[in-house]
């Protein structure tokens, strides 16, 4: 029993397949929302990470990139156990699922400051050098001229993102979450039988993997380009 | 205890992880470039093969991949009367290896659809097979240009490996895990886990970065 729901193991594989579809799409909602509370994470600190990584100064900017990189090498899993086991060591203790949020969010926001940065790169020159004769402060310049017209470039990017970010959720059974997939692994090992969970996993994953690419395209099509400079 | 003392077991896990690497790269290499020219290829069946294994190894999460071939396979194999049970570090290794080579299948592709439509007509005008045209004139201009993806992707690979520790195999992340259960001293194990990830990673791009510079001579001087 898991969730509150048993399993039905007496009346052959459909029966049981069905008996733990439930299980299954709550453990589903729990990959959700930890996908979200670390996309969410990931995009704040991603953007914080790609301000101080285009920072003027290079007291500043270098060890950001260097901080990038070294998030960006390093496995999930490793930074994972290391939040997981170090951070209690200094008193900070959150429950399980908001640890591997918090892991989730900081590998990805190494991969999205990178996204920003390009986005932000990629805002023309002169939109910089009107803000800069019409004497608008650079705090302005950047929230009020630059994000407004990268933002909407790099949204189809950072919407893959959280594809990807789904798709490493598993990963937190590490450390005890009960996601999908260790729902499905805990069934395995109660009736023995890890076939027809595990391959609903991967169906569940593959509908989910494909369906969210399409809206992310779909947002791609539809999403209004605001605030593109004429040419 | 010294952090010196961790040093021993933490490298023998490293060994293990530096071998799942090269072999999950050189398989995954062999997958991406069969499944990447399969998917261009005009035979409809070898075309469906490899959507459908592009799909579905990257439509699905590496965890479940490796889950399902160590743990649903066996049963799988009981019930059409096979024994399809694999060591721990097969299932790794296959798993490993579809997974990156899904991923670098679709780089391949994009990079053989790059090359220049003159190429192929130039190609086809004298009188060039299809094979003699993939062999010596697409792949030749497409490898290079598949070069930095395949470098992201093989980071990635080592990354990877770090999940085998959870079907039991003794990587640097197992090694780590033992080390902590033992002596409590997670932020020394730990500190010292990352560090040698990223000082692999770093010494894995530099050989990306040798491997690039010299295939990318095949582009000849026709530009």
């Amino acid at each position: 029993m898991l969730y509150g729901f048993t399993w039905d193991t007496g009346h052959g594989e459909l029966a049981f397949a069905i008996s733990i579809l439930p299980i299954l799409l709550m453990g589903l909602i729990t990959t959700l929302e930890a996908a979200f509370l670390g996309f969410f994470v990931a995009c704040v600190l991603g953007m914080g990470f790609a301000v101080l990584r285009g920072a003027r100064s290079r007291l500043v900017a270098w060890p950001t990139a260097v901080v990038i990189e070294f998030i960006r090498d390093t496995p999930l899993i490793a930074q994972l156990f290391f939040l997981y086991y170090v951070l209690p060591d200094y008193g900070i203790l959150f429950p399980a699922f908001l640890t591997g949020t918090l892991a989730l969010g900081i590998q990805y926001s190494a991969y999205m400051s990178e996204v920003y940065r390009a986005g932000i790169q990629a805002v023309d020159r002169g939109q910089r050098e009107a803000a800069k004769s019409l004497d608008l402060p650079p705090a302005r310049t950047f929230t009020h001229v630059i994000l407004p017209q990268a933002i909407p470039r790099v949204i189809p990017a950072l919407g893959n993102y959280l594809v990807s970010i789904m798709k490493d959720v598993p990963v937190l059974s590490v450390v005890t979450v009960i996601e999908m997939l260790n729902a499905a692994k805990i069934i395995g090992d109660q009736t023995f039988d890890y076939l027809v969970p595990l391959s609903m996993v991967g169906g569940i994953y593959l509908i989910l993997t494909i369906v969210a690419s399409a809206l992310v395209r779909l947002v791609d099509v539809k999403l209004p380009k605001r605030g593109i400079s004429l040419r | 205890m010294h952090w010196s003392n961790y040093l021993e077991p933490l490298a023998r896990g490293a060994w293990v992880t530096i071998q799942f690497t090269l072999y999950s790269m050189f398989f995954g290499a062999i997958c991406s470039f069969a499944f990447g020219i399969g998917k261009l290829s005009k035979n409809w069946i070898l075309r469906g093969i490899s959507i459908v294994y592009i799909e579905v190894f990257r439509g699905t999460s590496l965890l479940v991949q490796l889950f399902w071939l160590f743990f649903a396979l066996p049963i799988a194999g009981d019930m059409i009367g096979i024994d399809l049970r694999l060591p721990p570090v097969t299932a790794g290794v296959i798993a490993l290896s579809l997974n990156l080579g899904a991923y670098g299948a679709e780089v391949v592709r994009g990079a053989i659809e790059a090359v220049s439509p003159s190429q192929y007509e130039a190609a086809r005008a004298l009188n060039f097979s299809s094979l003699q045209t993939l062999w010596r004139i697409a792949l030749p201009q497409a490898i290079p240009e598949m070069m930095p993806s395949f470098s992201n992707l093989a980071i990635g690979a080592l990354k990877d490996t770090s999940l085998v520790s959870l079907i039991t195999l003794t990587d640097l992340t197992f090694a780590a895990e033992q080390l902590r259960n033992f002596y409590q001293d997670s932020a020394t194990v730990y500190t010292m886990v990352l560090l040698m990830y990223f000082g692999m990673a770093l010494v894995l791009s530099m050989a990306m970065r040798l491997l690039e510079l010299s295939v990318t001579r095949w582009r000849g001087t026709v530009r």
